[in-house]
């Protein structure tokens, strides 16, 4: 009686103590996930381009922070951002060119504008210049590909197109690994 | 004098016996010059001339742009029958905007600025002969191409007291400088005092590697003349033309990774540098032509040219007998640093010190096996890398351990690669993490300053449509005011009727 009354207690004051010091640190030693989310949120664009399949970018950064989602996932952010975001949250982007899409830009196609402003009310960075009844022209320093004004353009007249390399942004590919290297 | 101890490097097989002993011969002005408009470090430069215009040889075709930029001038007289997009001799194969140039075949100078022919002290301040320097397009003429005036302007900076004259050429194969050092000495050694007297440097030094001994010898006779010239013979050993690593040979200065030469008080320059700023002192003339070695087992008459700039790689070749029918790999520059010409079209530019034509016997590209960690690579890393951790990281694709590592800290000069006993391209490997990692960095600076805009449009949409608020308010404000006067208005009315 008296053994299981010490094993009682025992395993009931190692169970309090160890209930308290994990109680501490879950209110001392944690970081509030929505913490990390807010500080995604001000990595990415914020336009809410939805081009990540969530309602916006506040939505998406929630999903990062919980892991339901790649920090790569916001293509207007581009390498670099997804680069912050991976660091921020403690994951590792390989960063090759195999999987890596060339950035692109909007291109106003000028025999189809209409001059109807609607793109420049849609853009979040200003990217796009031209008055109503005249030519619109995409700024392509200020443009980030977040596809607002495609898709509201009533005309079509917005393409993306893919930025090239020139001899300035060129650089070398990744060399291609021996066959032997990859089987081993 | 003391030599000091350079870290790392590779011993080659030079074979430069196949153009070292063939005089420079002069190449004929080709039909058709084609002249790109950067050929230097830096920004491009603008086109000042246009389509149908005649040129004379000398004049200037491209002023040099924004920031580090070098003129660019006609190498010939004749028309400018384009100026359009045109290969250029750039691994990518990527076009860029080129002057081309049809050839009247009088071979006519433009005006010239006047030469300076008096003897030393110069009557021109150093201030003029910087500009001189400049106006002329000069680059350094060891491949590296960055503009020699700004080079020159160093010395309002930093504190230089010494200049270095690199006449290494520890390339394999090139043999350009050391022709030029056999027959042009006079002219060289003019052109390293002209930069001295510029620069205010107190000790010159002239740097040779020891497998050139005619080379220093001209040379030693040539500047027997200034007291305060040394011509040294540096040990033979790749890569000693680097700059940074001269400079530790001769003086035991080292240049920190990420800073220039003039930081530690020493300007390094090009022994075809200092002959073309003679030429553009003594004669006025700006940088039109260079030597160029053609050379490889490929060729059949491998030589030492010296050829307009402009002039396409193919009528170089012709001019040197043409390609022996074998299999070929064409490189631009030497073969451990040079990179593979994209096509024959491409022209030769002020950075083409050699045109190579190398067979399967020559390329050391066998197939790739696995890391064996033997450390070569190590050991023979001039810039103190680890070679081995760096090329496992970026296979991950882990770059930014590999940048935490030094990979950008890396001078492209291959000796790692080239002592691989497992045939890993490792300095390819670093060239691409490299030009990620700056791709990268790009990026970032774009998406900074578009965030920057979309911040600044939220707020000022957020202040309109604020406003838009405050004016709805004062609006209903003022209408419920006119109203309630009006009934103030109609109530005193009543009052007044009634009381009359």
């Amino acid at each position: 009686m008296t053994q299981a009354a010490q094993a009682i207690g025992a395993i009931g004051l190692l169970g309090t103590g160890l209930g308290a010091v994990l109680g501490v640190a879950a209110r001392y030693l944690s970081a509030p996930a929505d913490d990390r989310a807010e500080a995604v949120v001000a990595l990415l664009p914020g336009s809410n381009c939805a081009q990540c399949g969530f309602a916006g970018c506040k939505q998406a950064a929630a999903a990062i922070a919980d892991g339901r989602a790649a920090p790569n996932c916001c293509p207007p952010g581009g390498a670099s951002t997804a680069q912050q975001v991976a660091e921020l949250i403690g994951v590792r982007l390989a960063a090759d060119d195999a999987d890596a899409a060339l950035p692109t830009v909007a291109w106003v196609d000028e025999e189809r504008c209409i001059g109807c402003t609607r793109c420049i009310r849609k853009c979040a960075s200003d990217a796009i210049v031209g008055a109503v009844k005249q030519m619109h022209t995409v700024l392509p320093e200020a443009c980030y590909a977040c596809g607002l004004c495609k898709a509201e353009c009533p005309t079509q007249a917005i393409i993306m197109k893919p930025v090239l390399p020139t001899l300035a942004t060129w650089h070398w590919p990744k060399p291609a690994t021996a066959q032997r290297v990859a089987a081993g | 004098m003391m030599l000091f101890q350079v870290r790392g490097g590779v011993k080659l097989s030079y074979r430069k016996e196949l153009s070292s002993e063939s005089a420079i011969v002069r190449m004929p002005v080709p039909k058709r010059l084609f002249i790109p408009l950067q050929q230097h470090v830096g920004s491009p430069s603008e086109p000042v001339v246009e389509v149908g215009q005649w040129v004379g040889k000398g004049q200037l075709i491209g002023r040099g742009g924004r920031g580090i930029s070098a003129n660019v001038h006609a190498s010939t007289s004749g028309t400018v029958t384009a100026i359009e997009e045109r290969v250029a001799p750039h691994p990518s194969g990527l076009n860029q905007l080129t002057v081309v140039i049809e050839a009247d075949g009088e071979d006519r100078w433009a005006e010239l600025p006047s030469p300076i022919t008096a003897d030393f002290p110069l009557p021109a301040t150093p201030r003029e002969l910087n500009d001189r320097v400049a106006a002329a397009g000069i680059v350094g003429l060891g491949g590296a191409a960055f503009p020699s005036a700004v080079k020159l302007d160093m010395r309002y900076k930093y504190s230089i007291d010494t200049l270095v004259i690199n006449g290494a050429e520890c390339e394999p194969y090139i043999t350009c400088d050391d022709r030029l050092m056999r027959e042009a000495a006079n002219e060289i050694v003019d052109g390293v005092r002209i930069m001295g007297y510029a620069l205010a440097a107190e000790h010159i030094i002239i740097a040779i590697e020891a497998n050139k001994p005619k080379a220093v010898k001209a040379m030693r006779e040539a500047a027997r003349a200034d007291r305060s010239i040394q011509v040294v013979t540096v040990p033979t050993r790749f890569p000693m033309g680097s700059a940074q690593h001269l400079l530790m040979a001769v003086t035991g200065r080292e240049t920190p990774a990420d800073k220039r030469t003039a930081e530690v008080g020493a300007v390094v320059h090009n022994v075809a540098t200092a002959r073309a700023v003679s030429n553009a002192v003594r004669r006025g003339e700006p940088l039109i032509s260079r030597v160029v070695t053609v050379s490889g087992f490929g060729v059949r008459e491998p030589a030492n040219v010296e050829v307009r700039l402009g002039t396409p790689v193919e009528d170089l070749l012709a001019f040197c007998g043409g390609l022996l029918p074998v299999p070929t790999l064409l490189i631009n520059g030497g073969p451990m640093m040079g990179a593979a010409l994209p096509s024959v079209h491409a022209p030769v530019v002020k950075g083409t010190s050699g045109v190579l034509a190398l067979t399967a016997s020559e390329i050391n590209d066998g197939p790739q096996s696995p890391c064996i960690r033997c450390g070569k690579c190590v050991s023979a890393c001039p810039a103190g890398l680890v070679p081995v951790e760096m090329v496992q990281l970026i296979k991950r694709g882990d770059l930014q351990g590999a940048k935490a590592i030094g990979s950008q800290d890396c001078i492209s000069c291959g000796s790692c690669s080239y002592i691989c006993p497992s045939h890993i391209p490792l300095a390819h490997y670093f060239s691409f993490a490299n030009g990620k990692l700056n791709d990268l960095d790009r990026d970032a600076r774009r998406q900074h300053r578009i965030r920057a805009l979309i911040q600044t449009r939220n707020e000022r949409t957020a202040r309109e449509a604020e406003a838009k608020k405050a004016a709805a308010v004062a609006r209903k404000a003022a209408k419920a005011a006119a109203a309630a006067a009006a009934a103030a208005a109609a109530v005193s009315n009543e009052t007044l009727e009634t009381s009359a």
